[in-house]
């Protein structure tokens, strides 16, 4: 029997080094890691695995591709599935994905599956992309609106099927929250960028500034010869937490500190011209992945104290449990069972510190967590001069507000159908966060597309019905 | 890209720019603004939508220097080209018959209100415009406004048009020369909207101001906007621009304009000394 292999490890840029910098934190396994780490699959019948991706990745085929260095074809396997892998293959949750759904999670640690999607796509990045085949043109035209990971998936798709497609996106660079969202040492825009030239080789067209509502309605698309429309607008709108003080000079969302950094470049003021307040001690309101990101691009442009503060334990953090250790190394601390109730301000305007309260764990609430509840008289003043507010977001009203036939549930999002993303209105599908509420980027690439497939088997019967 | 296709300077910090941007042109409404960004490593800023041609496919954009940005784009000419435009933002202007309304102007504010009072006579109304500056150099499509307006009143600091004095004293008269008024609407330097808001709500007139805080998306996604309009949060770019000028907070949207003073007059240094080095 060949000796055991060990789950490779992820070789990281040094704790020290990286707090400093925007390069991409994990390195990469080398061509000897991944190799070593695909011979850990056992190569399933009926791989568990791929039930846990959302886009229903051949893993074990791409896998083993790999395994044996034929990089050509592992590239093929893992592409026809996913549009985008080198996205996933670093941003995915792969541990409560297709990873927790690994065969050797029985006895051990899982298949590294992200780690390996990222290799390989990382290979055809450095060695050329090729273009696969695109099947005859239909004739049919489809809009797409946001050029997040749910609309570029849905747009790939269809333009490999032969449609004509068309992306709509309001702000002036394609991506969505990652390009605006998360920051380049998790996700280097060079990857984004590639993946996004990518879906436009397929033919997709992409109008930037084209925000729908605004710029161009709806019902304007319909009359414009478009026969489908897909819906993947996100959930960008930033909550408050509505506490005395919100206001004050020194309170952002987690929205505007990072859209500043990340689709501005404020971090290389003056020579891009969008300016950035810092504070010396940045307090980050929340937990998730938002959170964390916020607070460990505090800590690179030089914040000398980062503290999180949230309201439950450790144990209930939403935020991939990797984004928490490497926040932790970077030295960014927690504060937890704590709820801020003030933002406190000095006689300009500006914020001098941040009442909380603390909290305990009480019975668990409807997402099944503990809810936290106050404890009396314990109020507290945390010194800080910058509070970053990461509770959450909601989708953007603005397509809902001009489509009258669109169904929107209480809480904003557009009512869907789960499996085809068919939308109250005919004609239009949505997918994403715009329907599920804030995510993850493989589940709004699931969505993206299951909605392609239901609009190809729309375009065809429309097509047949015509003939 | 969006070309430039006529510039004209108006007065000796503001210039007038046609810019080619047919989908904006074909929906702007009064009251609506776009948000530009010059070049590549530029910011996003909001501009008001002046005037528009559906036929020709342009807007009409008036740009005051005061920073970097709005310098930058300054020094372009027709035949240069804006990186990118999105538009039109906000929520138009509610248009309907209001009876007798004043159009207070100051600053760049004159040129955002003119498609505003144009819509407002349109739908009938009795237009008042009120426009003031420090003197006769710097007022600002005075002409134009005169084309809607019924009535013309204009201050200069210094007395070189118009009346001596100040925009407001000029509403003070018209507000009360016992004449019925029945909306006021203000745009301009945020100081001038809060005076005008004190007066009026002294005198118990509705009045409309048109906000201009710091926005950076102007789509709703940043919250960067954020004022206190009544006891609620609101997002300018979105639920504005115009409020109701008596609820509105104005000493918290005066401080939230602060924000990055430091750094916009660094930036507006550099880059003042780097155009002085090049010329
Ligand atoms: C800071 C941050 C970190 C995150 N980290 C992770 C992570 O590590 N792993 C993970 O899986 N998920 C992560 N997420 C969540 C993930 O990014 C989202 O779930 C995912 O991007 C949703 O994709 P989407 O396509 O539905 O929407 P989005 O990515 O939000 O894209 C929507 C697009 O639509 C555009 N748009 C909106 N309205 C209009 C309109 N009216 N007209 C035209 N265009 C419009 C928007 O500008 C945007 O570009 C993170 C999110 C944030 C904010
Ligand atoms: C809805 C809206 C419509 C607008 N329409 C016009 C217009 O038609 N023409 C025009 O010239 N300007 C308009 N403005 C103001 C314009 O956006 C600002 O002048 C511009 O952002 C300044 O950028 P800058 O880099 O040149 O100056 P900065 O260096 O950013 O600012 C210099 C100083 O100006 C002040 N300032 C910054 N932003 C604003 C602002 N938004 N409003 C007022 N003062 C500000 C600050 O106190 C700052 O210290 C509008 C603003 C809004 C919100
Ligand atoms: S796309 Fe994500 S969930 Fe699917 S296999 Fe790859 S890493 Fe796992
Ligand atoms: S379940 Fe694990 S071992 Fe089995 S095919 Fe998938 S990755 Fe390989
Ligand atoms: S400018 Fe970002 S929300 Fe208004």
């Amino acid at each position: 029997m060949p000796p055991k292999v060990e789950r490779q490890s992820m070789p990281v840029q040094d704790s020290d080094k990286r707090a400093e910098n925007f390069d991409e934190v994990a390195l990469g396994y080398s061509m000897e890691q991944a190799v070593l780490e695909a011979s850990r699959c056992i190569q399933c019948k009926k791989p568990t695995c791929r039930d846990g991706c959302p886009v229903g990745v051949e893993i074990p085929q791409f896998v083993k591709y790999l395994r044996d260095g034929d990089l050509p074809n592992s590239i093929k396997a893992l592409k026809s599935r996913n549009n985008l892998p080198a996205i996933c293959g670093r941003v995915c949750p792969q541990e409560t994905q297709c990873e927790v759904q690994c065969i050797l999670t029985k006895k051990g640690l899982p298949v590294a599956v992200g780690r390996l999607e990222r290799f390989v796509a990382d290979w055809e990045r450095k060695n050329g992309v090729t273009v696969p085949e695109i099947a005859a043109p239909t004739g049919h035209k489809v809009a797409i609106v946001g050029s997040g990971p749910a609309g570029l998936t849905a747009a790939a798709d269809l333009a490999r099927l032969g449609h004509t497609v068309v992306v709509f996106e309001a702000l002036h660079m394609p991506g969505g929250v990652l390009s605006y969202g998360i920051p380049p040492f998790r996700l280097p825009r060079d990857v984004t960028q590639a993946e996004i030239d990518y879906v436009r080789s397929l033919g997709v067209e992409i109008r930037t500034n084209w925000i729908v509502g605004k710029t161009y309605d709806v019902s304007e698309m319909f009359a414009d010869g478009f026969d489908a429309v897909f819906l993947g607008t996100g959930a960008g709108l930033p909550t408050f937490m509505g506490v005395p003080g919100e206001n004050l000079n020194g309170v952002f969302s987690a929205n505007e500190f990072l859209v500043r950094v990340n689709l501005m470049n404020a971090y290389q003021f003056p020579e891009y011209d969008t300016p950035l307040k810092l504070g010396r001690h940045v307090a980050v309101v929340g937990a998730g992945n938002v959170a964390m990101d916020a607070a460990r691009v505090s800590r690179r442009l030089g914040a000398e104290e980062v503290t999180i503060v949230y309201r439950r334990s450790e144990a209930e953090i939403p935020a991939r449990h990797e984004e928490l250790e490497h926040a932790k190394e970077e030295g960014i601390k927690l504060k937890l069972l704590t709820a801020p109730t003030r933002v406190l301000g000095n006689e300009k305007g500006w914020v001098v510190g941040l009442e909380c309260q603390e909290m305990a764990l009480g019975e668990p609430d409807a997402s099944g967590r503990r809810r936290p509840v106050p404890r009396q008289g314990s109020e507290f003043v945390l010194e800080t001069d910058m509070v970053i507010v990461a509770i959450g977001t909601s989708p953007n009203p603005l397509v809902p507000q001009s489509t009258p036939a669109l169904q929107t549930s209480r809480h904003g999002t557009i009512i869907a159908d789960a499996e085809t993303g068919a939308t109250t209105m005919p004609g239009v599908w949505a997918g994403g966060d715009a329907v599920t509420g804030a995510a993850t980027v493989i589940s709004a690439m699931g969505a993206g597309k299951r909605a392609a497939a239901s609009i190809h088997a729309y375009l065809l019967e429309k097509a047949t019905v015509r003939a | 890209m969006f070309p430039i296709v006529e510039t004209s300077i108006l007065t000796p910090n503001s210039k007038l720019f046609k810019v080619q941007a047919p989908q904006i042109a074909r929906k702007a409404k009064a009251g609506q603004f776009v948000m530009i960004r010059v070049d590549e490593k530029g910011e996003r800023i909001p501009l008001t939508i002046a005037d528009r041609d559906p036929g020709n496919g342009t807007i009409t954009i008036i740009v005051q220097a005061i920073g970097k940005t709005s310098r930058k784009m300054s020094d372009l000419n027709a035949g240069d080209a804006l990186q990118d435009v999105v538009g039109p933002l906000g929520l138009p202007t509610e248009i309907k018959k209001y009876g007798t309304v004043v159009c207070v102007g100051g600053g760049f504010g004159m040129a955002a209100m003119f498609p505003i009072a144009r819509a407002l006579k349109e739908a009938g109304n009795k237009i008042v415009a009120v426009a003031g500056a420090r003197n006769e150099s710097l007022l600002l499509w005075v002409d134009r406004v005169q084309e809607v307006a019924d009535e013309v009143c204009i201050t200069t600091d210094d007395g070189s048009r118009g009346r001596q004095g100040m925009v407001i004293d000029a509403l003070k008269d018209v507000l009360t020369d016992g004449r019925k008024v029945d909306l006021v609407v203000a745009i301009g330097p945020v100081i001038m909207m809060r005076a005008v808001s004190k007066i009026t709500e002294s005198l118990g007139v509705e009045t409309i101001v048109s906000l201009n805080p710091i926005m950076v998306d102007g789509t709703g996604m940043c919250g960067g906007c954020r004022v206190t309009v009544g006891e609620e949060a609101k997002f300018v770019c979105v639920h504005g621009p115009d409020f109701d000028a008596h609820k509105v907070n104005w000493d918290e949207l005066m401080a939230r304009l602060t924000v990055y003073q430091p750094q916009e007059k660094a930036a507006l240094e550099k880059y003042q000394c780097e155009a002085c080095k090049s010329a």
